[in-house]
């Protein structure tokens, strides 16, 4: 079936079944590889993209559900010249080690500073329940307090 | 005459030691009081097969008395720390709808369908009694101000109810269980038991 949607910005068409999960289309038909497989089966978050702007397991999202949304992956967060916060205060705070599951880990942050701005180590634990087989989860918690300031600050100015 | 006698009484007794092995309260007990009488005569078969959905897993894993969805055939709470959250939708960032999404997804095992997310606090079941589970269904106070006519259309048609009889597969590709009733007999069930008057048998 054909499958419209936009993707960081862009529209884009693909045919396919609407059963394949939207992160082979998204890593194979439309070439984005920031986008990790993990476990495939929505338990460690290194698939998560915004759709709508909300965040998704791509493991584990039929393509079908993406026709005329907006979705975007960690390649449409920022750019090396302009980095969204949280990108921002990942490179300050020196968070990944292998690197692999970071990109999941930044888009769940992303969408968590959407909803709630200034995040508790309450709303962390709630929220962003990916998984790190490196355990940077105690830098990735700083990143996230710094994400919100930098974000807050921004906003601001 | 004496031995016609001896066999009418030996009748009499089969037939009296017969009502009571089948039916003791009503053919034996005709003038009790009024409420133990109706329940006695009473055909709780709708009621009775309904339940038997009801308190499935299927059903309860998403009707639990505290802050965790349950999950899995032994209805353990739900893996990676997921909470109901304020809206019975999970946190804030991280909902229901970040795996569940409309339908079942049989690659994954994520299960799924329209409208995914935990039934509220005042419609726990979790831990109650099936008349119990049926008192809280017809109290308008906790079952968000439904009549009896919208709780047979959420029993009987909302998908996310019906999803109990297509529950896909699990993580490891094994078909989840179904309620032990058939969908088409819960449903007239559950219409048979509206339709005469929702009464809730003593347990």
């Amino acid at each position: 079936m054909k499958i419209s949607f936009s993707i960081n910005g862009q529209k884009k068409s693909v045919e396919t079944d609407g059963d394949t999960p939207l992160l082979w289309v998204i890593r194979d038909m439309l070439d984005l590889k920031g986008t990790k497989f993990g476990c495939g089966k929505a338990a460690c978050g290194a698939c998560t993209v915004h759709v709508d702007g909300e965040s998704i397991r791509s493991c584990s999202f039929a393509a079908k559900w993406a026709e005329g949304r907006e979705i975007t992956t960690i390649e449409g967060l920022g750019t090396a010249e302009d980095p969204h916060p949280v990108q921002q205060a990942w490179i300050e705070e020196i968070v990944p080690q292998c690197g692999y599951c970071q990109p999941g880990f930044m888009m769940a942050t992303a969408a968590l500073l959407d909803k709630v701005p200034s995040p508790t180590d309450e709303d962390i634990d709630n929220n962003i329940i990916n998984v790190c087989r490196c355990g940077t989860y105690y830098r990735m918690r700083k990143a996230i307090h710094r994400a919100a300031e930098i974000k807050k600050s921004n906003t601001n100015t | 005459m004496k031995y016609l006698f001896i066999l009418l009484f030996a009748c009499s007794a089969i037939v009296v030691a017969f009502n009571l092995q089948n039916d003791p309260v009503v053919e034996t007990i005709p003038a009790v009081t009024a409420s133990i009488t109706t329940a006695a005569s009473e055909d709780n078969t709708a009621f009775d097969t309904m339940m038997k959905v009801l308190m499935h897993k299927r059903c309860v894993n998403c009707h639990p008395s505290d802050a965790y969805p349950r999950q899995g055939e032994d209805s353990h709470i739900h893996r990676f720390g997921i909470e109901r959250g304020k809206a019975n939708h999970g946190a804030e960032a991280t909902t229901c709808n970040t795996c569940h999404q409309a339908d079942n997804n049989n690659q994954s095992g994520v299960p799924g369908a329209p409208e995914w997310s935990l039934a509220p606090l005042s419609m726990a079941w979790q831990g109650l009694s099936r008349t119990e589970i049926a008192r809280s269904m017809l109290d308008r106070k906790r079952n968000g101000n439904r009549s009896i006519k919208e709780i047979e259309h959420h029993l009987t048609e909302h998908e996310l109810v019906l999803w109990a009889w297509e529950p896909g597969v699990d993580n490891e590709g094994n078909p989840r269980e179904k309620p032990p009733v058939s969908k088409e007999d819960y449903i007239a069930a559950v219409k048979k038991w509206v339709e005469e008057g929702a009464h809730i048998p003593d347990e």
